[in-house]
């Protein structure tokens, strides 16, 4: 087995006397894509957050490209190739989709600190910013102010915005959440595309789309993994049946 | 909604329509030509009030740099103006009376001051950040009024306005006058350069959503810090020329009430617009000299003006000038 791309060791996180994170131990290998599933208030987005770096364990360890980034600030990760979409869409709604996306690019740039010259109009920014755009199927919204997209155009400038940090892992929060049938197709389908080219770790509702794309998923129940395996074994568990995929087949 | 965004003061508004060339040209042509104006007239106070305008808009609009493209009240800026005019002082006191050495030391001690407070400032936020840097400014202002060699509480006064390379260019009023004007200018297209600029779009782009900021790769807290520093020099530049203009220093110039009339200011023009820092530090300074010599209580008049302006205007006075452009025909 290849050295993973991310290892989480021991994780441990408690909001007061509630367990969010119970022990979570878990290898994400290079190319695939790992969905986590499990119940509202399973503690998934909370674990997407401790491994970008927004909420820091209690204990354990967080080990990227074989570095351990437990202490290390999100944006330290990012330029590390750690890459994330929020389930909450979280976007620049002031600026442009075309500059949500430049930003993004501008980032791994490196030279922020140019004082002079006018950052909107850079080609070498702008350029990598419409293909990632393009890809997302959104580069006819370019010039929109992101606040003024739909839902689904929302989720897709989120992915876009991650797509143009070039990352080595990424982890998407529920891309799916709230958009259409349609939509959600068409993500399934990027989703598809964009397999192989970097690992991904997928927390997602809709199992039918889970199901289309992971290759290996864990099941969280209160904080613990349960189970983690090949799809066709996870959906077979008789423990999972009952404690999610139960309701959630029917 | 565009419309809506742009007065909302919205600090990413990256300049580009035609008014924001029109209105920042109006502006300095009246203050290029008002002494052509006074001259004709012989209203000299008005040269003076226009000059002290012009001091305090260089604050101003190194002020909306941050409260308006980042986010930051500081409530501590006038402590820079009080540096840069300390600098003018102690240095005249000490002999040297050269703009050449006074401008750089001015801006070069409020810098370092805007770097050493500002690494502790900005590990705080919102009401915090205020607060931190308010008692900040009032730690200078106390160390100044017990400057006794250079006059303590009562200040300082200075001997003669700077020499520029030894020649007394500053020394006529109308001389002094564009001097100030060229300060304000070279302010206003050095600000206006940074908002968009790669460095001013990560400066815009935390102040509306600082965490996606981070997790694309941005050290958010450290562009901040920069353009901290960048504001405070400028403070210091606005300081080295009011120690100028009135040849006097006193720790007056730093007391927490500077630092608030600077806000305010900022809010009357319009948060984030620049332009609006210096139509605000015109308006208020009119205001002061003219309300408070018909009426001695002239705070209790611009008190409630102040308070309608933010109320119903919501991007100052900037902002309430293009809503009743809407309102009345043409956009």
């Amino acid at each position: 087995m290849p050295e993973p791309v991310l290892r989480l060791e021991g994780l441990r996180k408690n909001f007061g006397s509630l367990v969010v994170t119970d022990d979570v131990t878990l290898d994400v290998v290079p190319g695939e894509m790992h969905a986590i599933i499990g119940p509202n208030g399973a503690g998934k987005t909370t674990l997407i957050n401790q491994i970008s770096g927004l909420i820091p364990p209690d204990e354990g360890r967080i080990l990227f490209a074989g570095a351990d980034v437990t202490g290390l600030p999100p944006e330290a990760r990012a330029l590390r190739g750690l890459a994330r979409s929020f389930q909450i869409t979280s976007i620049l709604p002031g600026f442009s989709v075309l500059e949500n996306v430049a930003l993004a690019v501008q980032a791994r740039a490196g030279s922020s600190l140019r004082f002079v010259g006018r950052a909107a109009d850079e080609a070498a920014l702008n350029l990598p910013a419409m293909a990632a755009l393009e890809q997302t199927g959104i580069a006819d919204r370019a010039r929109v102010p992101a606040g003024e997209l739909s839902h689904g155009e929302k989720r897709a400038l989120e992915l876009a915005i991650a797509l143009a940090m070039q990352p080595t892992l990424l982890l998407l929060d529920e891309p799916m959440a709230g958009i259409g049938r349609e939509e959600t197709e068409r993500q399934v389908e990027l989703l598809l595309r964009l397999k192989g080219e970097m690992t991904m770790v997928l927390v997602e509702h809709d199992m039918a789309a889970v199901f289309a794309l992971a290759d290996r998923i864990s099941v969280l129940i209160r904080g613990r993994v349960l189970v983690t395996g090949l799809p066709e074994a996870v959906r077979a568990d008789p423990q999972v049946v009952t404690a999610y995929l139960g309701e959630q087949m029917e | 909604m565009t419309g809506a965004t742009l007065v909302a003061g919205n600090g990413a508004r990256a300049f580009r329509a035609k008014r924001d060339i029109v209105l920042p040209t109006v502006i300095f042509l009246v203050f290029a030509l008002l002494p052509v104006f006074t001259a004709l007239t012989a209203e000299q106070y008005l040269l003076d009030s226009a000059t002290r305008i012009m001091v305090f808009a260089v604050a101003a609009v190194a002020l909306d740099l941050l409260v308006g493209y980042c986010g930051l009240i500081s409530f501590g800026h006038a402590a820079f103006i009080g540096l840069g005019a300390y600098a003018v002082g102690i240095l005249s006191a000490e002999g040297v009376g050269d703009a050449l050495v006074a401008l750089p030391v001015a801006v070069a001690v409020s810098m370092l001051l805007a770097w050493i407070t500002g690494i502790v400032c900005l590990r705080t936020k919102g009401v915090y950040f205020i607060m931190i840097t308010l008692a900040f400014g009032q730690m200078v202002y106390f160390v100044a009024t017990s400057l006794a060699p250079y006059g303590g509480d009562n200040g300082l006064t200075i001997a003669a306005r700077n020499t520029i390379a030894g020649l007394a260019l500053l020394k006529s009023d109308r001389s002094f006058y564009y001097f100030t004007l060229l300060c304000l200018l070279a302010t206003y297209l050095l600000c206006r350069a940074l908002i968009v600029s790669r460095f001013g779009r990560v400066l815009r782009g935390a102040r509306e959503n600082a965490t996606r900021m981070a997790t694309i790769g941005f050290t958010v807290r450290r562009f901040q810090l920069v353009a901290y520093v960048i504001a405070g020099g400028l403070g210091g530049v606005s300081g080295f020329l009011l120690g100028n203009s009135t040849e006097f220093v006193s720790p007056e110039y730093m007391s927490w009430q500077r630092s608030g009339e600077l806000i305010v200011m900022v809010i009357l023009g319009g948060v984030g617009t620049l332009d609006g820092a210096i139509i605000g530090s015109a308006v208020y300074l009119f205001a002061e000299e003219w309300l408070s010599r018909t009426f001695e209580a002239w705070q209790a008049i611009f008190g409630p003006l102040l308070v309608l302006v933010v109320l119903f205007a919501r991007g100052g006075l900037i902002g309430l000038t293009a809503q009743l452009r809407r309102r009345f025909g043409h956009a």
